[in-house]
């Protein structure tokens, strides 16, 4: 499998990450590279393996349901770059 | 169903008849104190990004750990809906940007969902059910909110919903009008509120749906669907059903084509139409969430919440049916609510005749609560005052016009009233002694004898001489008495 230039063009869009023209053969060149690398792994039958979900056999924890956890609408917002009364703000965007 | 009582629902196009197919997608808040995957609070309304732990800002470094209460929910939603519980399911990135989606991607289960195949029994009309299968049910986190209408150049965001847990529950494209895919979502939202899994309270958002619809002559392959966005509320799930129908066979019929996209329903205009963002069409490139092992249970779990259910509509339905002989219709209104179904069976508990019971709530009742907006939990009237009303009405104490005298009389005297002593007090109770009763008919006899000759000829002058006497008596007369009295007397 291979990706041409559009396809990582898309790619690129789908993550919002700008990419230059003259940088999508480079990358067309390194994301085709990882893909000849993952089809060789390919080759190995693993149709009769359980994927593996964590190095030791373990359960997933739970919580139990209770509010633990209110870090505070100030701490919450402090990082944004905009806010106004505890809102995040972001340029406008309607539906 | 048959095909003929198919045949009703179809749409009559300028070629012919059409059927409407509909598939929902709806979402469903799960009744939980905290959060899917963090430990804030899910309390409907409070300031602006109060409730968000930096696990739901998506804070670097913040890892999600599931709430045990949302998986038994979603579980015991699964028996509700007699499916298929899967004891191994997994949870998916479904990855998308939107500002009020601050990790970048939703939790949310993909191939493989907590909840499997199941299915749903619908009354869509007194004498008409049908089954509408479920395909699965997963759970998922909520997004946050934004706000459009506070700053000209922005937008505002609230994190308050953001990890709150969801149930996506999808039906299989079986509804076939929007009467259907009303009674569909009706009959979800009281299973759900039987469960105490949802609230189904549409107007704070509880419950959304997605709504499919496609057309296609009868008999013929499914045609290209439109997935209509968020419809919240029951009426307005009906109305876009009609109308993206509608646009779709005009389109069809016109020679063109049907583009799959997504559209919302402007209520104020009737109309559908498509959402801005149509040119971008999805890929949200699902992947195992590394943050998360998968979800397993014993199937011990899953035994002990079956065991814990409480009675559902339709078994409750059925025990009200055979063991209170009561109508289908009547059975399946009462049993609408829980709250009703259990206010019901306290009046019987109390002693009144289960289908008088059931008669004056639904005839009388009801509609006192719902002029006054109120519901059953916030009326005025004990299940043992109306109880006592229905059994003075049954044993003669009181005539059925008195007792919507009493009623009004109980409502405003509030939950404490004793309906018995009111009928003592004010000396409302029937006249059943016969003298007085002859008394005031011959009074009304003699004071009219050109009516009784009128009587003579036309015997449904009847009915003029049964309210004078009851006029005479001030509604306490036995109704049955004076007719049969009047009836001996006029020789009718």
């Amino acid at each position: 499998m291979s990706v041409d230039q559009a396809t990582v063009r898309r790619i690129a869009h789908l993550a919002r990450i700008a990419v230059k023209d003259e940088d999508v053969p480079h990358l067309q060149g390194e994301l085709n590279a990882i893909l000849a690398f993952v089809e060789e792994l390919n080759s190995v039958d693993v149709s009769d393996v359980e994927p593996m979900t964590s190095v030791v056999p373990m359960q997933m924890k739970m919580r139990r349901d209770e509010v633990t956890d209110h870090a505070g609408a100030q701490a919450v917002v402090a990082n944004a770059p905009l806010h106004e009364d505890s809102f995040f703000t972001v340029p406008k965007v309607v539906e | 169903m048959t095909a003929a009582a198919n045949r009703t629902k179809f749409i009559k196009g300028a070629t012919g008849d059409w059927e409407v197919v509909i598939g929902m997608e709806i979402h469903a808040q799960v009744t939980s104190r905290s959060k899917l995957f963090s430990g804030a609070s899910t309390a409907f309304g409070g300031d602006p990004n109060s409730h968000v732990s930096l696990v739901d800002a998506a804070m670097p470094g913040m890892l999600p750990v599931i709430n045990e209460e949302c998986v038994r929910q979603a579980v015991r939603t699964g028996l509700g809906l007699k499916a298929q519980i899967n004891l191994r399911s997994v949870f998916d990135r479904k990855n998308y940007f939107y500002p009020d989606l601050p990790q970048g991607y939703q939790i949310s289960q993909y191939k493989h969902p907590i909840v499997g195949e199941g299915e749903v029994v619908v009354d869509v009309t007194p004498t008409e059910q049908i089954r509408v299968g479920i395909e699965r049910l997963h759970l998922e986190q909520d997004a946050g909110k934004s706000l459009h209408d506070q700053s000209p150049t922005s937008s505002f965001v609230d994190l308050n919903r953001s990890g709150v847990a969801l149930m996506e529950i999808v039906s299989r494209p079986d509804l076939r009008s929007a009467e259907e895919a009303r009674a569909y979502v009706t009959k979800l939202r009281t299973i759900l509120r039987y469960l105490g899994t949802c609230d189904g309270d549409m107007e704070k958002g509880s419950l959304r749906a997605d709504v499919n619809v496609s057309v296609r002559k009868p008999g013929a392959p499914l045609g290209t669907r439109c997935e209509i966005k968020n419809v919240n509320s029951i009426r307005f799930i009906g109305q876009a059903v009609e109308v993206e129908a509608r646009r779709q066979i005009a389109i069809l019929e016109d020679g063109g084509k049907i583009d799959q996209e997504t559209r919302l329903f402007d209520p104020g205009r009737g109309e559908t139409r498509a959402m801005r963002s149509k040119e971008e069409a999805h890929d949200y490139r699902y992947f195992p969430d590394p943050d998360l092992l998968p979800l397993e249970f014993e199937q011990t779990l899953v035994d002990e919440l079956a065991s814990a259910l409480p009675e559902l509509p339709d078994a409750k339905k059925a025990r009200f049916m055979s063991d209170y002989g009561l109508a289908s219709y009547d059975a399946g209104v009462l049993v609408m609510e829980r709250d009703t179904a259990d206010y019901f069976e306290d009046m019987v508990r109390e002693g009144a005749d289960a289908k008088a019971a059931a008669n004056w709530l639904i005839n009388e009742y009801f509609g006192r609560l719902n002029k006054a907006g109120l519901t059953i939990e916030t009326g005025p009237v004990s299940a043992r005052a109306n109880s006592a009303i229905v059994q003075m009405v049954s044993g003669d104490v009181i005539s059925g016009k008195i007792a919507k005298d009493l009623i009004e009389i109980v409502w405003e005297a509030g939950p404490q009233a004793d309906p018995r002593k009111i009928v003592e007090e004010r000396g409302m109770k029937q006249v059943t002694d016969t003298g007085a009763i002859e008394a005031a008919v011959d009074a009304i006899i003699a004071a009219n004898p050109d009516k009784v000759e009128q009587a003579k000829a036309k015997p449904t002058m009847l009915g003029w001489f049964v309210g004078q006497v009851m006029k005479q008596t001030g509604g306490k007369a036995n109704p049955q008495s004076v007719n049969e009295l009047l009836k001996s007397k006029l020789g009718l």
